[in-house]
């Protein structure tokens, strides 16, 4: 066993109480106080979360647009500066490495943020396809911490932070999906309009030895807005209720980008990219597909268990599953045989043996109001 | 406030009182931190006959499912609907408001638990 790994938060966490758990190989927040309070917080102020572990290279160099659009499954060429990106590391059999997100900072010089749990197969398959570019990936993931500040209050919230100075574009004029340039304490902060809770919000990129600091003018100034601490229980019932894919559970080595219905991730038409031989060669005939269930009552299904028919036949497996916090009853995605992927198909989770009755939804299950 | 060191425990984080032949029974508020928010709670019908270390119910907390584990042996003489209806007592109330089920026990059932001491010391091990 290696070390378990602490955030430059750590003592933050620890002051405030929190539970911690073991993610990707991270002791990390699983809650300060209450999950459903963490949870609502978020859907009606906001939350901040420690998001550290998260890891990040750069990709620098005069080939890095088109060494991006070789390496991962969009066309990250066709990105402006300034925006910021969803897309997919693929192996060369098609299956997912990794989902990230990639900045483009400048014209050669991009971003990515991808999962704690997947840097050292994120770097490696990085590094192995630079060859015939001229680009520099580096793993700089020990150099940041990453805050998030999510609910419909982050903008309000951050606009009022003491020692955020010199934001390069105003608060109200961030778009989603785009970064802005500002100072903490006079020094550089990347402030990303993105997020993994279904809310509007903003990802903080800060240097480590800034973080406590950060974290701490940011708690300041969001308490009067109904700002809390969340863990990693909230941000992943949060992430579920908005229908987002998890690592390890949705997306995994042995899924392909339509299967989990991320087909519109991959620019297949791109002359060249690693994966594109396989997808081309299109899905398996028995191929499963991801998708919403929701169900009555309390009783969830949970991460591992049988989608079946009412006569027992097995049609699927559940990835995730929780009661939802939002809605009060339980949601779950699971991949399913595609005769039972139409919105509407009536199935039966097996939940430890007792058959609870279930609907296929279509994903997200909860949509902010714009 | 319940007197903690009036229960017995047991190593599963159930806990109980006696009353005459009466065992009320609960969860602690270790167990009940430990879970996180509970979301429901499922018990056994009314003339269920438990033996010791039977799995009696279920937890469920938003992250995680807990078997209930039967700290004595004996008859189900009630169950507690209110916390079926709203299975947060268990966190906000677990000695008092969150009590389980109530078991008819024989005499000696409870011989083999813990005191408080000896159960504060397993959960601090």
């Amino acid at each position: 066993m290696t070390e378990p790994r602490y955030t430059p938060l750590r003592a933050r966490h620890e002051a405030l109480g929190a539970s911690f758990t073991d993610f990707g190989g991270w002791q990390m927040p699983v809650r300060y106080t209450s999950d459903l309070a963490e949870h609502h917080a978020v859907r009606q102020a906001a939350g901040i979360f420690d998001i550290s572990h998260m890891a990040e290279f750069t990709v620098v160099g005069a080939d890095a647009a088109a060494y991006l659009d070789y390496a991962l499954a969009g066309r990250l060429s066709a990105m402006t500066v300034g925006k910021a990106k969803y897309s997919l590391l693929l192996a060369e059999d098609g299956g997912i490495i990794d989902d990230v997100i990639v900045y483009r900072l400048d014209d050669a010089d991009f971003l990515i943020i991808s999962n704690a749990g997947n840097r050292d197969a994120v770097r490696e398959a990085l590094q192995a396809r630079t060859d015939a570019f001229d680009v520099t990936v580096a793993d700089v993931s020990d150099e940041y911490a990453l805050i998030a500040v999510q609910g419909p209050a982050a903008e309000a919230i951050l606009a009022e932070v003491t020692g955020i100075d010199e934001v390069s574009i105003p608060w109200a004029e961030q778009k989603y999906y785009a970064w802005a340039t500002a100072t903490y304490a006079g020094k550089p902060l990347l402030l990303a309009r993105t997020g993994y809770t279904g809310e509007d919000g903003f990802e903080l990129l800060v240097a480590a030895a800034d973080a406590e600091a950060l974290w701490d003018a940011v708690l300041a100034a969001g308490e009067p807005h109904g700002l809390v601490p969340a863990g990693l229980a909230a941000r992943d019932t949060l992430r579920l209720e908005a229908g987002m894919p998890l690592y390890g559970h949705e997306l995994t080595l042995e899924t392909k980008p339509a299967q989990a219905g991320l087909g519109r991730v991959v620019v297949a038409d791109k002359e060249r990219f690693v994966g594109k031989d396989a997808l081309a060669a299109g899905p398996a005939p028995d191929a499963r597909v991801l998708v919403g269930l929701s169900a009555e009552g309390r009783r969830a299904g949970r991460a591992g268990y049988a989608v079946v028919a009412e006569d027992g036949t097995p049609l699927g497996e559940i990835t995730s599953g929780a009661l939802s916090p939002t809605l009060g009853h339980p949601i779950a995605m699971a991949f399913v045989d595609a005769s039972s992927a139409e919105e509407g198909t009536a199935v039966f989770l097996d939940v430890r043996g007792t058959k609870i009755p279930a609907t296929v939804t279509a994903l997200p299950f909860y949509r902010r109001k714009k | 406030m319940t007197d903690l060191t009036a229960l017995k425990y047991s190593e599963e984080h159930e806990w109980v009182a006696l009353d005459g032949t009466t065992a009320t029974i609960g969860i602690t508020d270790f167990a009940a931190d430990a879970l996180g928010d509970i979301v429901f709670v499922e018990l056994p019908a009314v003339g269920t006959e438990l033996s010791r270390g039977d799995v009696f119910g279920e937890a469920e907390s938003t992250k995680s499912v807990s078997e209930l584990y039967a700290p004595v042996s004996g008859t189900v003489v009630e169950i507690n609907d209110a916390v079926v209806d709203d299975p947060a007592l268990v966190n906000s109330s677990p000695f008092e408001g969150a009590w389980l089920i109530k078991v008819e026990v024989a005499d000696g059932a409870l011989d083999g638990l813990l005191d408080r001491d000896a159960y504060v010391a397993i959960t601090e091990a």
